[in-house]
């Protein structure tokens, strides 16, 4: 087995969930295990997070890294809905109509969970998983990016 | 002048162009797809949004993330970097009617030029020499096909409409392969750009690539800023970039380079643009023009004191350009060589971490790079990690100062091209100046 095939299974288990890849290809066999608990590094070290004055990132449109969705217990983390695409969050389809849904709402997949407004279309985001809301991690208004963490479901 | 600017781009070009507008106190608003998310310009802009997963299809693709990532961070103008949208019409107009500023040309200029037949008739009628050829799209009847060919002379080139930049192309040789190759192009034409238009042009055996910068205000005003020599290319990308070209009068220079100017003016031109020709035998053949930055504009800046990025957005702001034609004057020469991760030979890509990363400097050396120690290269984009750019007061000097620079870059963890550049760096053909385009892949095929 070349290395770059090596190279490229090992960096597919790191950046994945699996926890041990066994891989036979005729002769040979290859068996990867992941020795650690998965954990995304939130912030890897690198040689940019030095002199450099880095200006405020902390923006309205930079709401909490999607990593501290991922601190905590492995169940919340598989249950994160996020945004799939950039836009301003609503939680109603109007200001005067009631949110789609509360903290304890139970949902079923494909129900509508809320509204992200972009290029002036309000698009329905739908649930793919069915489950009570735990959490709302997004005020009313505010502007989410791709991948952003919007509800918890339990 | 704009508060703020979205940079819709990735790589060199966003880092540059954040550079560009920090010099002018403008802030900055970077979007990345999830596999950038650790890019030193995200992290040096004023804000940053991620659009989309890492295929560029639903990132630096996506439209409507890219308008949308405008609206919730009330940017005003967006520019569009090279590559990417930065020659899509659409992506202009829809961005226009969003209500910001697309740092570039006029739609209309855009769709205009991106025709490559339309654009070849444009520059004809502005008095552009252009390369002999069919005028016009080739027609279906067989006998006028050939009727075509036989006027040109063979070998004769078939290209798609639709195409550019090296794609889409086929050359013919004798009339006997003629009607199965215009028939395979127009086939790939449709399916490559959904566009089977073609048409035919005479093929140069030697030529050079050599190609003019302009710049052109909302106010009418057009000037160029000299040649620039791109011939070192392979599979019709260029690995090699110089300013001035070597061998070219002050004077061909100058009758060219008013002729872009002209037809900039002409067209209503607004922006930054390159006009590309292909030049054999002391003449001067137009083949496409750019309507965008292009990568090599470095080279341009070094010879002129020009910051070509700052010039596209006080013309996007509505600026009148702070020099005319007689203001530009060249001193020097530059060359760049782009730095690509991939395998100095057998041309394989190479993403993955760079581990060690020793860039080179002194005076008259220049890298515009997004890299550095620990940064994962993304295997979802064009391998280029950055450029090595280097001045002096002849090309002797540039060149002597290209190859020192080049033996004390060090970039572990992947593999790049940069034994490749010292080897032309050396390559006494180079050093004299004035190959071909096919210079370079004869040269590689003569190696193995």
């Amino acid at each position: 087995m070349d290395l770059r095939k090596l190279k490229t299974l090992i960096d597919l288990v790191e950046a994945s969930d699996i926890s041990e890849l066994e891989l036979t290809e005729g002769e040979e066999r290859v068996k990867i295990t992941r020795q650690s608990t998965p954990q995304t590094p939130i912030a890897p070290v690198n040689y940019i997070q030095q002199p450099i004055e880095t200006p405020n990132l902390q923006t309205p449109t930079k709401a909490e890294p999607p990593s501290e969705a991922k601190d905590g217990n492995a169940d919340e983390d598989r249950n994160v809905i996020t945004s799939p695409m950039v836009g301003t969050f609503y939680r109603a389809a109007s200001p005067d109509s009631a949110p789609f849904i509360d903290i304890g709402s139970t949902v079923k997949k494909g129900e509508t969970l809320c509204i992200i407004e972009a290029m002036k279309i309000l698009n329905e985001i739908e649930s793919d998983k069915e489950g009570t809301i735990s959490k709302i991690l997004i005020e009313n208004g505010q502007p989410v990016e791709f991948g952003q963490p919007l509800f918890v479901i339990s | 002048m704009f508060d703020k600017i979205l940079i819709a781009n990735r790589g060199e070009i966003a880092l540059r162009i954040l550079r560009a507008c920090r010099a002018m106190g403008i802030k900055t608003v970077t979007v990345y797809s999830e596999a950038d998310a650790e890019a030193k310009y995200v992290k040096l802009s004023d804000e940053s949004v991620c659009i989309g997963p890492a295929p560029s299809n639903l990132s630096y693709l996506n439209i409507p993330a890219i308008i949308s990532a405008a609206e919730v961070t009330d940017a005003q103008a967006i520019h569009p970097g090279y590559g990417f949208l930065s020659e899509n019409a659409d992506f202009a107009e829809r961005v226009e009617k969003s209500g910001f500023t697309f740092i570039g040309p006029r739609p209309e200029t855009i769709r205009m030029m991106g025709d490559k037949v339309s654009a070849k008739e444009t520059m004809r009628k502005t008095g552009v020499p252009c390369v002999p050829g069919s005028d016009g799209a080739i027609p279906d009847d067989s006998d006028e096909i050939k009727e075509i060919a036989k006027k040109i002379g063979y070998p004769v080139i078939i290209k798609a409409a639709g195409g550019g930049g090296g794609r889409g192309m086929r050359v013919v040789h004798t009339e006997a392969a003629l009607l199965n190759s215009v028939v395979m192009t127009k086939n790939e034409a449709q399916v490559a750009f959904g566009n089977p238009v073609v048409y035919m042009e005479k093929f140069l055996g030697k030529p050079r690539h050599i190609e003019f910068q302009v710049l052109a205000d909302s106010h009418k005003n057009a000037i160029h800023l000299g040649t620039r020599d791109c011939s070192l290319q392979r599979r019709h990308q260029k690995i090699v970039e110089e300013a001035p070209a070597p061998g070219i009068s002050e004077r061909q220079m100058n009758k060219i380079g008013a002729r872009c100017a002209s037809a900039c003016e002409k067209i209503n031109y607004r922006g930054a643009g390159t006009f590309e020709f292909l030049y054999e035998n002391d003449e001067f053949y137009f083949i496409e023009m750019n309507t965008r930055l292009q990568v090599e504009h470095t080279v341009t800046e070094l010879i002129t004191d020009i910051d070509l990025v700052q010039e596209q957005i006080k013309i996007a702001f509505g600026e009148k350009l702070s020099f005319r034609q007689k203001d530009i004057k060249y001193h020097g020469h530059a060359i760049e060589c782009r730095i690509n991760a991939e395998d100095p030979y057998n041309f394989m890509p190479s993403p993955g971490t760079i581990s060690r990363f020793h860039l080179p400097g002194g005076p008259g050396v220049r890298i515009d790079t997004h890299a550095y120690g620990g940064y994962k290269v993304p295997s979802n984009y064009d391998s280029m990690v950055g450029k090595l750019i280097t001045y002096g007061e002849s090309r002797d000097i540039s060149l002597a100062r290209m190859d020192i620079a080049l033996s004390e870059i060090v970039i572990e963890g992947i593999k790049t091209n940069v034994p490749l550049h010292r080897d032309l760096m050396s390559d006494l053909s180079f050093m004299d100046g004035g190959v071909n385009i096919h210079y370079l892949e004869n040269k590689l095929k003569n190696k193995t």
